[in-house]
Order: structure tokens, then sequence, then C-alpha cells
């Protein structure tokens, strides 16, 4: 036991006697997750669009404004010939091109069928989706009333078209006003957690070796046990640490409910930052260098953070690549986060996640200390 | 001039001897290519969904139907009451409950209307949206479907064109992406974590007394990963040519400059935090703590920067990424000439400059 407490104390000293890395483990974090927890939402606020009219009419005039009565769509400039209308496209200075033909007004009011040509920026497909679709509807209520006051004039009976409507009404569980704020603080904080326990346990053990140190403590008499305690234990404090001050940051700056119960989440994140900790031990092992350890820890922390599900939906991901995510710890931790803090799930729902999470940590610690041997060469 | 050639051999030489490194350097940028050009995507596919039909009749199921033969849908559970809700949205696999009220079909003969409840786990407000987005498609086609024989002629059609993308694939979106990022990081953190690292080791005392001038001495450290990055711009374009069938409308020669700018961009700055930075540690931190996240998310590599706030649009501008993305999306998909993207590129540039005269200000001729 006073081995183990000696060693936590050169670690401890060791972290905290370099200036440069205390503003990294617990500041930056804090301000990321203020920050960048705004910035993940595919949520379409407002699209700028040019304008080729080719009618000038009232019709036309009527049409152009119910499009930018809508709030989503703002004129940017008007244009006679298409090229110049493609070229601020290409430039990315309006999403998308109207063009209303000469006779638009004409063959409307002729009840005759008529039509705009739409030219969308489709480099992002789901915002070229989202705009087609709101302007499709636009149209088509425009194209309804103007519809049923032709049918008026010609005093034909507007019975006779029966239209049949079938409405869809959203109603949005846990979340209602769709704030994607209350989804991303605990997915963010998720991710920096893990990275800076994945970092530091990862670079830790390799750093020794490079530097050297190793070869001194591998001639005392620790035991492989208690050198890996010694090393898990302070990266696990201060990711907890961490973890602790972003929830209560969620907590009272986002005012975010957590419906569940903090127990729960801090027994589960306690298996969780130990299972990453492992992981950076294990990636310590395996590496000579700090910065193939850094390299690879960065290459798994990606795959990890892009598809653990937070910035594109697993859903959205082919069947292999859902299935990959099943060893993909980061996606467990989110996916509990959330079903606890939002949704107040207890243990019943994320038993088998968290038991997944405790085997792997269990069988990587027993691989990690297996691998690191006391004798070099 | 001599004795800097062979700074540089003996850098090159120090790199690639480490055939370990060699194989993650190279292999790890393809490998995150192959997986997330396939599994990145933001439209969504097999959605487990769960219906209540509380009509159970023939207009009713005929939209079960459609929705169930969707690829976007999985029809996962039947619920028989609303009391089923809120479990089957703990357990947390279905997405959204498509409700059918009662007498579904009567109510659309008679009165003309009929409402289709749609509860979503809005936990995930973006899946959210976009499922009910895709289920609102299904329920309006189908109603046109019904309305298609009694409605009258007149009437505007929508004709669209998608520009640049026309298929709406993401993966055309998303592989410009990432080489902004693979770029980004790899250049920082490589050079950053090389030039610390003779300062750990105290080989940097041996250079700095060595006749070499420090910009010489950057130089030489920067230019093997330059190099290696080039290479990885290749692999990656081919990637992307072959195996995912990116459009690739425009110049090639173009694209080579621009990404080499970006490359000494990301290499300047790597090596503005080894200026900055004591030891590896710090240094690697800085890059991958402070560098990997605002990169992947502010720089408009999945989420649009439109749609963010404005403080954090403003803050997007200092990230180098973003500007080349706007360029490789240009360049890639449409086919942009340096008359439409010489903005984009004069930022970079600057951005450059600013990381190499803050790193020569910053870089130590002498030793504490």
């Amino acid at each position: 036991m006073r081995i183990i407490r000696f060693l936590l104390q050169k670690e401890f000293l060791q972290i905290f006697r370099n200036k440069a890395m205390l503003p990294i483990i617990f500041v930056i974090p804090v301000v990321q997750l203020l920050v960048l927890s705004f910035a993940a939402t595919y949520e379409l606020k407002e699209a700028k669009f040019a304008l080729i009219d080719r009618d000038q009419s009232i019709a036309s005039r009527e049409l152009v404004s119910k499009l930018q009565a809508t709030g989503y769509f703002i004129l940017q400039s008007e244009f006679t010939s298409e090229v110049e209308a493609k070229i601020q496209l290409e430039k990315g200075e309006v999403s998308f091109i109207v063009e209303i033909p000469r006779d638009f007004q004409q063959l409307l009011s002729n009840n005759k069928a008529t039509s705009i040509q739409l030219v969308i920026d489709a480099v992002d497909g789901s915002v070229a989706n989202l705009i087609n679709s709101y302007v499709n509807s636009i149209v088509r209520d425009y194209s309804a009333t103007k519809a049923v006051n032709i049918n008026v004039a010609g005093l034909q009976n507007i019975e006779q078209f029966s239209v049949k409507k079938i409405s869809t009404q959203a109603i949005n569980w846990y979340n209602p006003n769709l704030d994607y704020i209350t989804y991303m603080v605990p997915g963010i904080l998720v991710i920096l957690v893990s990275m800076i326990g994945l970092f530091l346990s990862g670079m830790n053990i390799v750093r020794e070796r490079e530097i050297g140190t190793i070869e001194q403590l591998n001639v005392t008499p620790i035991t492989k046990f208690q050198f890996m305690v010694g090393k898990l234990v302070p990266f696990w404090m201060i990711g907890m640490f961490d973890l602790l001050l972003g929830l209560a940051l969620a907590r009272f700056g986002f005012q975010i409910p957590f419906l569940g119960s903090l127990t729960t989440i801090l027994i589960i994140a306690g298996i969780y930052l130990v299972l990453i900790q492992v992981l950076g031990l294990f990636i310590s092992t395996i590496t000579d260098t700090q910065q193939q350890a850094m390299f690879i820890a960065w290459f798994i922390m990606v795959v990890f953070i892009l598809m653990g599900g937070l910035f594109t939906p697993i859903e959205s991901m082919p069947m292999w690549a859902q299935k990959l995510t099943l060893a993909n710890p980061i996606a467990y931790f989110i996916k509990i986060m959330r079903m606890v803090l939002l949704k107040g799930a207890g243990w019943k729902e994320v038993y088998e996640m968290v038991l997944i999470i405790s085997v792997v940590a269990a069988g990587l610690l027993a691989v990690s200390v297996n691998r690191y041997k006391k004798t070099s060469g | 001039m001599n004795s800097f050639k062979g700074f540089v051999i003996k850098e090159f030489k120090q790199i690639y001897r480490d055939t370990r490194t060699l194989v993650v350097l190279f292999g790890m940028p393809v490998l995150m290519l192959l997986i997330f050009g396939f599994a990145i995507r933001n439209e969504v596919n097999n959605a487990k969904v769960g219906v209540l039909d509380l009509a159970k009749d023939e207009v009713s199921s005929v939209i079960i139907q459609k929705i169930s033969a969707s690829k976007a849908f999985q029809i996962h559970a039947y619920l028989t009451s609303y009391d089923e809700v809120e479990a089957y949205f703990r357990e947390g696999d279905i997405k959204e409950i498509i409700v059918f009220e009662k007498d579904f079909a009567r109510n659309l003969t008679r009165s003309g209307s009929a409402t289709i409840q749609l509860i979503t786990d809005a936990t995930d407000p973006n899946l959210a949206n976009i499922v009910q987005t895709y289920t609102n498609a299904i329920v309006g086609d189908y109603a046109q479907e019904l309305n298609a024989s009694s409605m009258p002629v007149v009437g505007i059609k929508v004709h669209s064109k998608m520009l640049y993308n026309e298929e709406l694939a993401s993966v055309n979106l998303f592989v410009p992406g990432l080489i902004a990022v693979i770029l980004m990081l790899v250049s920082a953190l490589m050079t950053s974590i090389s030039i610390t690292k003779e300062k750990e080791m105290g080989n940097m005392e041996i250079l700095l007394v060595s006749p070499l001038k420090p910009n010489h001495i950057i130089i030489g450290k920067v230019l093997p990963y330059l190099v290696l990055s080039v290479v990885n711009v290749f692999t990656i374009l081919v990637l992307a040519k072959f195996v995912f069938g990116v459009p690739f409308v425009g110049s090639y020669l173009l694209f080579f400059a621009e990404s080499i700018l970006f490359i000494v961009t990301a290499l300047s700055l790597g090596v503005f935090i080894s200026s900055v930075a004591n030891n590896q540690q710090t240094a690697m931190m800085v890059s991958l703590v402070v560098l990997l996240l605002p990169t992947i998310l502010l720089s408009g590599f999945i989420f649009p920067i439109k749609s963010m706030p404005i403080p954090l649009q403003v803050i997007s501008n200092i990230i180098p990424a973003k500007w080349f993305l706007v360029i490789v999306r240009g360049i890639m998909l449409k086919g942009s000439g340096i008359l439409i993207i010489w903005q984009e590129t004069a930022i970079l540039i600057g951005i450059t400059l600013v990381f190499i005269t803050l790193s020569l200000k910053k870089f130590k001729v002498r030793l504490q």
C-alpha cells in the first residue's frame, strides 16, 4: 500500500509540475464544451438565393415574396442571365437559383400548367434536400391558392375536387423544442473526458521508456500490478474531476435536465474511465516512442468520435459499420449518458452496456499487465 | 548549403528508417478514409420505428407498407397502446413511433382529412428531424397519389436541378472534409512532436551550436513531413476517385498546389506549437486536445457553418481547415478555378504567414 502511495505521489508531482499542461487538462475542455456544443446542428437557418425573373409579372413577384415570407430564404441578388447567377452559386454566395419563365403568369391565369426552375448547390446533399422540399411545399401552397382562385373565378364547383389531406403531427419526446444543445453537451463532454484520459495515459509508460526512467522503476521491488495501479489512478482521478466539472456546467450552465440518477452516471463513468485509461496503457505497452503512441491514440480517438453516433447518427451508417460501433466504448457511454440524463433510464435499461464496458476493461487490463515486462530487451 | 543538405538527409533517414511509424503514417490515413468514406452519412438508413395502428384499416395498412418498404426505415415493433411508447423509447432502439388515429380511413373519406402522429425520441434532435422529414415525404407522396385523379391540371411544377452533386451523396461532401482533417492533424501533430523531441532529448543544443541557421533547422525538420503529406494527398485522391467515385471536376494542378499550401499552413502551425511547448507531452496535448474537436466541428466538415450561431461563425474563420474545405470542395465538385477561390487561398496564405512570423519570434536561438 505504501509503495502505491509513493507511486501516486510521484505521478501527481510529475503531472502538476508541468505548468503548461494544467490549462490543457482543466481549462481547455471546459471552454470547448462551452463553445463547441453550439456548433453541432444541421438545422437550416437561412439560405440565400438568386433570382432570374424572366416574367416580371404580378404572379412571379407574388411567388418570390412567398418564398421570402418563410424567413428561411433571403433574396440575395437578381440577374437576367443564368451565367452570372451560376458564378454566384459557384462562389457559394447563394445556395440556390430560382428561375421563373417568361410566360409564367399567362399560363397560370389561363389555367395551364407551368413550371419554375430550381438550381441548387448540392455539395451538401442534406441541405440541398431541405431547400428543395421547403421550396416545393411553398410553391405547392401557392399553386393551390391560385387553383382555387381560378376555379372560383371560373364558377366551377370546388367540391368536385375533394382533395384528401393527410396531415402529420409531430410530437418530440424528451426534447420538445428539438434543442440540440441538450443532446450535444453530454456527448461532447464524453468525448473531451475520453480524449484527455486516452492521450495522457497513452503517452505515459512509453514516455518513461523513451526517457529511460522505466529501467529505474524496473529494478525496484514494485510489482507489475502496483505499477499499473500507480499509472491508472492519477489519470482516472483527473478524468473524474473533468467529468464532474462538465456535469456541473451542463446542469447549472446549460440547464440540462438530469432525469436519471447522478450516482448511476458516476458509477458508470468510473468504470468507463478505467476502460479508457487501460486502453491508453495498452497503447503505451505496444509502442516504442511517444510519437507512435500518440499517432495510434489519435487515430483510435478519431474513429471513436466519428463513429460514436454523436455527429452523424449510427442509424445512417451501413450495416457493417453499425456492427463496428458495437466495439466503440464512446458510443456506449454517450448512449448511456443520454438515456440516463435525458430519459431517466435506470440500471434495468443500461446494465447490458455497462456489463460490456466492464468486461472489456477487465480483459484489456489483464492483457496490458501481462504485456508489461519488468525485464528489458 | 552543403551542411543544410546533409541535415535534410539526416532528417529523412531518421523518419524513414522507423518502419513502424512509417506504416502508421501512410496506413492510418488510408484506413481512416476507407472507414469514414463508407460509414459517415447523414441520410438515414434502416432507422428502427414502431407503429401504433389504432385504425387497422386499408389506408393505414397501405401507408405502413410504404414505410416498411422504404430503405430508411425498418419497422421494429407493433404497439397496441400509448402506454407502451415510453418503455420502447427508454430502451433506446426505436427512434420514432407512428400513430394512426382511430377511424383513419373513415375520417379521410368523410371529412377529407386524417392525422398521423409522429412521436419521435428527440434526445437526438438532428436524427428526430431527419426521421420526421422522411416520414412526411412518404405520407405526402401517398396523399398525392390519392389525389392524382381528382386534382386539377393547373399548377406550378418545380424542376429541381441538383448541381455539383447530382446523386446527393454524402461521400462527396465528406471526402474533401476528411482530406482536410487528416492533413491538418498529421502535419501539425508530427512536426510539433519531432521538434520538441529534439528539445527534450537535448539534441537542440547540438543543432544550435552547429553552423546551421535556425530557419534551416526548421525547414529541414519540416521537409520530410511535407513530402509524406503530399504522398498522403495523392493516395487519398486515388482512393476517393476509384473507391468512392467522388467526381473530380477541377484542375489537378490547382488541387495539388492548394494542398501543398494547406500542408504548409498545418506544418507552420506545428512549428508554432513546438516553439511554445517545452516537451513532447505538451506539444501533443496542444495539437490533439486543442485542434481535434475544433477542426472537426468548426470547419464545416460535418455541420454546415451557416447553421451555427453568429459568434461561432466568426470563430470558424480562424480555423484553417474551413478555408481549405471550401477550396477542395470547390475544385473537386464544382470545378472552380483560381478566380473563384482566390480569396480563400489568400486567407490561407495569410494564416500561414502569421504562424511563421510568430514561431520565428518565439524560436529561441539560445537556451535559457
